[in-house]
């Protein structure tokens, strides 16, 4: 087990897709590196790419789609 | 009228307020939870919970918003701007349950929404237009059209507007490249890809007219403003007159605006936007129905209170003045203030106010919704106040906004303050010699 995980670069709304009816940007069970991207966060109307700072595999989403997130926030484990 | 729903927040919705108590009509909040402290909330008579901080399930929501008003008793609904204010939908809907709806007919709101049906109502009351196709087009007709307007040509999404969904094409090629990604655009944004062609102004500048219309057929414009300040299509700053309208433009460009608002049977507040081209000649743009942010320039230079005339309008009222009697005195000039960092690509910037020092003196007005202690949350618009300055001339308007953006301080974010006073050192504007492209061009923003 690692204790690797996805944050949040910004305060706002988190998303999986990049819009309503695609697939999500990651999975668990997905592989992501460094600069990947695993979700959007919308902050005052405009959104921001939420990057893999690590390689590793989606373990689990600690939040929803459309959780209200802080900065800094635990999004996503990464093991393996 | 006795108990009016603002569905809206911020400093929208405490203008509301204010409008509301100065005619004895009670007001009611809506917050989501993100606006729990919000000042609205505090200064209404009434207020309600309406769910989650992302707008789609509060603000945006429909469902939640006549709820709200049906369990405090509302009997009318004011939009504000922005979120549903023109949501033809949500306008009939709010008829449909009884409410006085604070605007205009929903069947105007489409009119006006639907671009290429705007500009052909347009046409027919006599008012110039940018050239450009009569209808929605299909992609495939694209390049003929093209080559009729002459390039280069904007493709934007029908169903679009405030600047979002519009490419730009200087050639054949180009245009080739952009009609299907502009249609899939359209239709993610809108969930609607028509799309329609226009030919592009360089360097045109914005102009606006304020109308009022109420429901015995009297229909009166409040001038102008100018909001060619901008960045990426977004406005930063208005002011009227507008300096680049001479005596002529101006009542031929108000008299424009006037037909349109008859013959779209318009009632309440709105605004008729063209682009003004070098040579004098303008063009209309759209309609927007509903009040603006940048409505108290004109409430500055006509001493008409426009929201109030909205309320009044809603009720069945008539107008309280009559054209000849509106008046246009002095300079006004409105400063976006976004929680924005203008060092930092205007990179958002929300959080907790830890200190704010506020503005005063002649001449001087601040719409904000700002305490100290606030904390600005990221869910929503950035715009956090609006500084408003009035002067005999715009010579003194400017003077009396630079020493009321020294005044102004808020600390604990970035803010567009400092940008605001950078812009009023450039010659360019303060020669009123600016257009849409100004900044871009400048590379201010």
């Amino acid at each position: 087990m690692s204790d690797k995980t996805i944050k949040a670069p910004l305060p706002g709304t988190f998303y999986r897709q990049p819009d309503p009816n695609a697939d999500p940007f990651v999975t668990e069970g997905d592989e992501v590196n460094p600069g990947d991207v695993v979700g959007l966060v919308e902050i005052m109307k405009s959104f921001h790419e939420v990057k893999s700072q690590d390689s590793g595999v989606v373990e689990r989403f600690l939040v929803e789609n459309e959780d209200t997130v802080e900065a800094g926030q635990d999004l996503a484990v990464l093991g393996g | 009228m006795r108990r009016v729903l603002i569905a809206n927040r911020g400093e929208i919705a405490l203008r509301v307020i204010r409008a509301c108590r100065e005619l004895e009509i009670e007001s009611v909040a809506v917050y989501s939870q993100a606006d729990e402290s919000a000042l609205h909330v505090r200064k209404a008579d009434h207020s309600i919970n309406i769910g989650k901080a992302a707008a789609r399930f509060s603000y945006l929501n429909p469902d939640v918003l006549l709820d709200a008003a049906q369990k405090t008793g509302a009997d009318a609904v004011h939009p504000g701007y922005g979120f549903l204010s023109e949501n033809a939908e949500f306008a009939r809907r709010c008829q449909g349950a009884g409410l006085i709806w604070v605007g205009p007919p929903p069947e105007a709101i489409e009119q006006m929404g639907d671009k290429a049906a705007a500009r052909k109502l347009a046409a027919q009351a006599d008012v110039p237009i940018v050239p450009g196709t009569k209808g929605t087009i299909a992609p495939e007709q694209a390049l003929a059209k093209a080559e009729d307007i002459g390039y280069p040509v904007m493709l934007k999404a029908a169903a679009g507007g405030g600047g979002k969904g519009i490419r730009i094409a200087r050639n054949p090629d180009e245009l080739q490249d952009c009609v299907a990604i502009a249609a899939r655009e359209a239709r993610a944004a809108f969930g609607d890809p028509a799309l329609y062609l226009e030919k592009l102004l360089v360097s045109p500048r914005h102009v606006e007219i304020q109308v009022l219309a109420d429901t015995h057929d009297n229909v009166i414009h409040l001038y102008e403003r100018e909001c060619s300040l901008q960045r990426r299509r977004q406005k930063l700053l208005e002011e009227s007159p507008a300096p680049a309208l001479d005596a002529g433009n101006r009542e031929r460009m108000a008299a424009a605006a006037v037909r349109l608002a008859r013959a779209a049977g318009y009632t309440n507040a709105g605004t008729v936007e063209f682009l003004l081209d070098g040579n004098g000649g303008f063009y209309f743009i759209e309609m927007n129905t509903r009040i603006q942010v940048e409505h108290p320039v004109t409430e500055m230079v006509t001493g008409v209170d426009l929201v109030k005339e909205q309320l009044r309008i809603a009720a069945g009222e008539r107008l309280a003045i009559a054209q000849e009697e509106v008046p246009l005195h002095g300079a006004a000039i409105e400063f976006r203030i976004t929680a924005e960092d203008p060092d930092s690509d205007f990179h958002p910037s929300p959080g907790q106010i830890t200190c704010l020092e506020i503005p005063g003196g002649p001449g001087v007005r601040l719409d904000t919704a700002l305490y100290a202690g606030y904390n600005v949350p990221p869910f929503y618009d950035s715009l956090i106040a609006k500084l408003i300055v009035w002067g005999l001339d715009r010579r003194e308007a400017i003077a009396r906004g630079r020493r009321a953006l020294e005044e102004f301080a808020i600390e604990g974010i970035h803010t567009t303050i400092p940008f605001h006073l950078h812009i009023l050192e450039n010659p360019g504007f303060r020669q009123g010699e600016y257009h849409t492209e100004y900044l871009s061009d400048l590379a201010l923003a």
